[in-house]
């Protein structure tokens, strides 16, 4: 155990946890049909590469990507694909996205995999090829491509942390990985510490999972690079800057990264994820998800298939309770409210919660901001909510700005605690995108600008080089008509030659 | 199935405070106050807070009503009753009804809702009342009546109450009992006219251990009610810290230069509203600083402007004027008191 840090701010917030950690987790059976989308994860949306009525075996790759920052998606069973089109997405726009429909056969017949004998003798660069094709990205919620941070990019990585805090209320889909299955997080972690050549692995956890901290401890033992970490229960430690302040009392520069203090940090279910990737060659296409909240009758942890309709999953769970009234994608802090259970599970469903009128009582009296300061006290940021809400009202993009919009991390520790209940993190998220569209605007504007600018001034040098090509022309016409002259004047002279004077004739044609 | 189609944000949690809460608590951490204020006061310090609260509410509504804002969610919130107290404390113990109906217009509908309502008015509206009230009618802002201890003869609720309405006494009473000055007063006139502090203590029996008999125990019991605050969390420390310990610094140094002067540090802590103005007026959020070094810098101006008008001002008791002026430079204190964000080096400005 080393000395631990605190983050400015945070909340201490009721955990929830225990009402889906009763049962083991379960294997969800394979789907009817499978809704597979092309993007699940940040960056650009993977191509499709296969057609309407062609078999997939499991594991097959079925979209493709060329782009750096993107994610391959593969087929979760075997069988044949449907249809191939627009479907809501578990995003908050709930904007449809292309989306791979696929009938499993029910055999869940593997495509040919070949298992590698020793990663150690793998290139780096072609390990992370392997985890980029099998298509891992962060399952903590955010879905960022993982082989992007297996790139130490010439940094020194003193420290890879995999993220086991699950500091978010109600979420337990990490705490049963933990428990359940951890040694398949410390091989992830022997790999992801080879590809990076990091110093040290920390598996940090919150102590409320004594049973997780327990069962990775037993594991840790046999490595002496391999620290489990256990921290104090705050929200929102498991953010990934402050989770590297709680460790080692670093701040993570405003606009740089883990890496600029030779830190890599991964959630402990993308470890896993690495490990089924490279030593049982299984690209991502299931996951552990907490179905869970009072909204639901049997709250537990799944192993879905990626595509598994998120209805499909509360049928397991046992139903919705008859005052279900939201559906939370993710967290109650963070999380996404769906408008539909007929959507997909897809690589970063963390969480899918039920909610009933009760837990979120409260939501509707918006009264003033009375300036009391309680947001400031609880922003893990150290910035100043109350002015920022000011400014976001007013639009006042320069002061967000200097008031350091940008910086925010969406944690909704400052709307929870708000005596007047005002949605602050949602006036931090419009402003951010008005922000945004504004730049992005600019940008345009000034891209047509410059561009109309070089266009006349190409004119102008086209009309320029006419002009001085006519000039030159007229110049040349100019001295042709002079040369005729003298032509005429040595014809003039050679006449008058004739007449007699041979001196003054040389002249004349040596001038010529 | 199919949820609400109407979009919802996180966070999605039940609410853990609310202002009507807030605004609550801090009138029932004022009650320990106003009791001994009341029994040593009488009956009129009583009639004053219930007229004060009434028309402060009515005020509200009235203009609420006409701005067309929800009436009845809004008074819930509970900010107009607490600025009706705060006024109402503020004021001599028999005041006739009028001058509090003025004070109440010029605070609730002045000083606030003009600028907009709850959250939006700069200064703070009990104040702005009060110095309305202080600059328009001296006269009646300045008659106080004795502490029950050294009073001949005192009003009961009836009379206090008749004698706010109508302004005539009961017969066993003349003006005279109710025309006293308070004990900062007597001290600043007196040394006005050159008298030493033991002179003046020994002239008149006002004087207690602490401050004035009477005074003494209603800042003791406001200072109860302000460390209840305090520790419910519902009042952040800065404020009421950084101005008792300015004032406690700036007195003990004129103190300790010549004591037969200046009123010692205690004195000053158990004196007029200091402890009224250090955790019910001066921690009023929406016209303070909202910064966590602004609010020591806001507090700490407080007090040294507190002991300067207390001192040198025109008035003996200034914590409504340095309140006021610390308002008029919050946004001033904010704006240059942004905390040091995390991941930067350097403090932005």
């Amino acid at each position: 155990m080393s000395k631990l840090y605190k983050f400015p701010g945070g909340i201490k917030l009721p955990g929830h946890k225990a009402i889906s950690t009763s049962q083991p987790i379960h294997k969800a059976p394979i789907p009817d049909r499978l809704f597979v989308p092309l993007r699940q994860h940040i960056g650009s949306a993977a191509e499709c590469i296969v057609e309407k009525g062609q078999r997939v075996l499991k594991g097959q790759m079925i979209g493709r990507v060329s782009d750096y920052v993107a994610a391959p998606v593969h087929a979760p069973s075997s069988g044949t694909v449907i249809d191939i089109q627009k479907f809501p997405a578990a995003h908050a726009s709930s904007l449809p996205s292309d989306v791979i429909i696929i009938e499993p056969d029910g055999k869940d017949e593997w495509m040919q995999r070949q298992p590698i004998a020793d990663i150690t003798e793998l290139d780096k660069s072609e390990l992370r090829n392997m985890i980029r094709f099998a298509g891992i990205v962060g399952l903590g919620g955010a879905a960022f491509p993982t082989f992007i941070k297996l790139n130490p990019a010439g940094h020194q990585i003193s420290k890879l942390i995999l993220n086991g805090a699950e500091c978010e209320p109600y979420i337990s889909c990490d705490d049963m990985l933990m428990r359940e299955r951890p040694h398949e997080i410390v091989d992830g972690a022997k790999i992801m510490r080879h590809a990076l050549n990091a110093e040290q692995v920390i598996i940090a956890i919150e102590d409320n999972k004594p049973e997780a901290i327990a069962a990775l401890d037993a594991l840790a033992d046999g490595y002496d690079w391999l620290l489990v970490q256990a921290i104090p229960v705050i929200y929102p430690t498991g953010g990934e800057r402050q989770l590297i302040k709680v460790l080692t009392g670093k701040d993570v520069p405003s606009q740089g990264l883990p890496l600029d203090l030779g830190m890599v940090v991964s959630n402990v279910a993308t470890a896993a994820a690495v490990h089924h990737a490279i030593d049982l060659q299984q690209p991502l296409i299931s996951r552990i998800i907490t179905v869970t909240g009072s909204g639901v009758r049997s709250p537990q942890n799944f192993e879905a298939l990626i595509g598994t309709p998120m209805s499909d999953l509360i049928e397991l769970a046992g139903g919705y309770t008859d005052d279900a009234d939201r559906l939370v994608v993710g967290g109650p802090m963070m999380g996404i409210t769906l408008k539909t259970d007929v959507t997909p599970v897809v690589k970063a469903s963390n969480c899918l919660l039920v909610q009933t009128p009760a837990d979120h009582a409260g939501e509707a009296i918006i009264r003033p901001c009375i300036r009391c300061g309680e947001c400031v006290k609880v922003c893990p940021v150290k910035l100043l909510p109350q002015q920022l809400y000011w400014y976001s009202q007013a639009k006042y993009h320069d002061d967000l700005q200097s008031h350091n919009l940008f910086d925010c991390i969406e944690c909704g520790c400052c709307t929870v605690v708000c005596p007047s209940h005002i949605p602050l993190v949602q006036y931090f998220r419009f402003g951010k995108s008005e922000i945004w569209k504004k730049q992005q605007e600019t940008l345009k504007a000034d891209r047509a600008r410059e561009r109309s600018e070089a266009k006349t001034l190409r004119l102008e040098r086209i009309k320029a080089e006419k002009k001085a090509q006519h000039a030159a022309r007229a110049k040349k016409t100019a001295a042709g008509a002079g040369r005729k002259k003298e032509i005429e004047a040595a014809v003039a002279r050679t006449k008058a030659k004739k007449a007699g004077d041979a001196g003054s004739a040389e002249n004349a044609t040596d001038n010529a | 199935m199919e949820f609400s189609q109407q979009q919802h944000y996180s966070p999605q949690t039940p609410a853990q405070a609310s202002v009507s809460r807030v605004m609550l608590n801090v009138i029932l951490a004022l009650i320990p106050g106003i009791a001994v204020y009341i029994h040593y006061f009488g009956w009129g310090v009583l009639v004053n807070i219930v007229l004060a609260s009434l028309f402060a509410l009515l005020a509200e509504g009235l203009v609420l009503a006409i701005r067309r804002r929800p009436v009845v969610t809004t008074l819930m919130d509970g900010s107009a009753l607490l600025t009706g107290i705060l006024l109402a404390l503020a004021l001599p113990s028999h005041t006739a009804w009028w001058v509090i109906a003025v004070g109440i217009i010029f605070a609730i509908i002045i000083a606030k809702q003009l600028y907009g309502g709850l959250g939006l008015n700069p200064f703070n509206p009990a104040m702005t009342g009060y110095v309305v009230l202080l600059i328009s009618f001296p006269l009646e802002m300045t008659r106080w009546n004795p502490p029950l201890e050294l009073a001949e003869q005192s009003m009961n609720l009836l009379e206090a109450l008749r004698y706010s309405f109508t302004g005539s006494l009961p017969q066993r009473m003349d003006i005279d009992m109710i025309s006293l000055a308070t004990p900062l007063d007597l001290v600043r006139g007196r040394l006005d006219m050159g008298f030493n502090l033991s002179v003046i203590r020994s002239e008149y029996s006002i004087f207690s251990n602490l401050s004035g008999k009477g005074t003494e125990l209603i800042n003791i019991a406001f200072l109860a009610g302000g460390l209840w605050l305090l520790y419910r969390r519902l009042i952040d420390w800065r404020i009421p810290a950084a101005l008792l310990l300015s004032m406690l610094l700036i007195s003990a140094i004129f103190w300790l230069i010549n004591p037969e002067f200046h009123l010692s540090p205690v004195f000053h802590m158990f004196a007029g509203a200091t402890m009224l103005g250090a955790f019910f007026i001066a921690t009023d959020p929406v016209t303070a600083s909202t910064t966590p070094v602004g609010r020591l810098i806001f507090g700490a101006g407080c007090g040294l402007l507190i002991y300067i008008i207390r001192s040198w001002g025109g008035y003996p008791d200034g914590v409504a004027f340095a309140v006021l002026l610390m308002n008029l430079s919050a946004p001033l204190i904010d704006h240059f008191s942004q905390p040091r964000i995390t991941g930067y080096r350097e403090r932005k400005s």
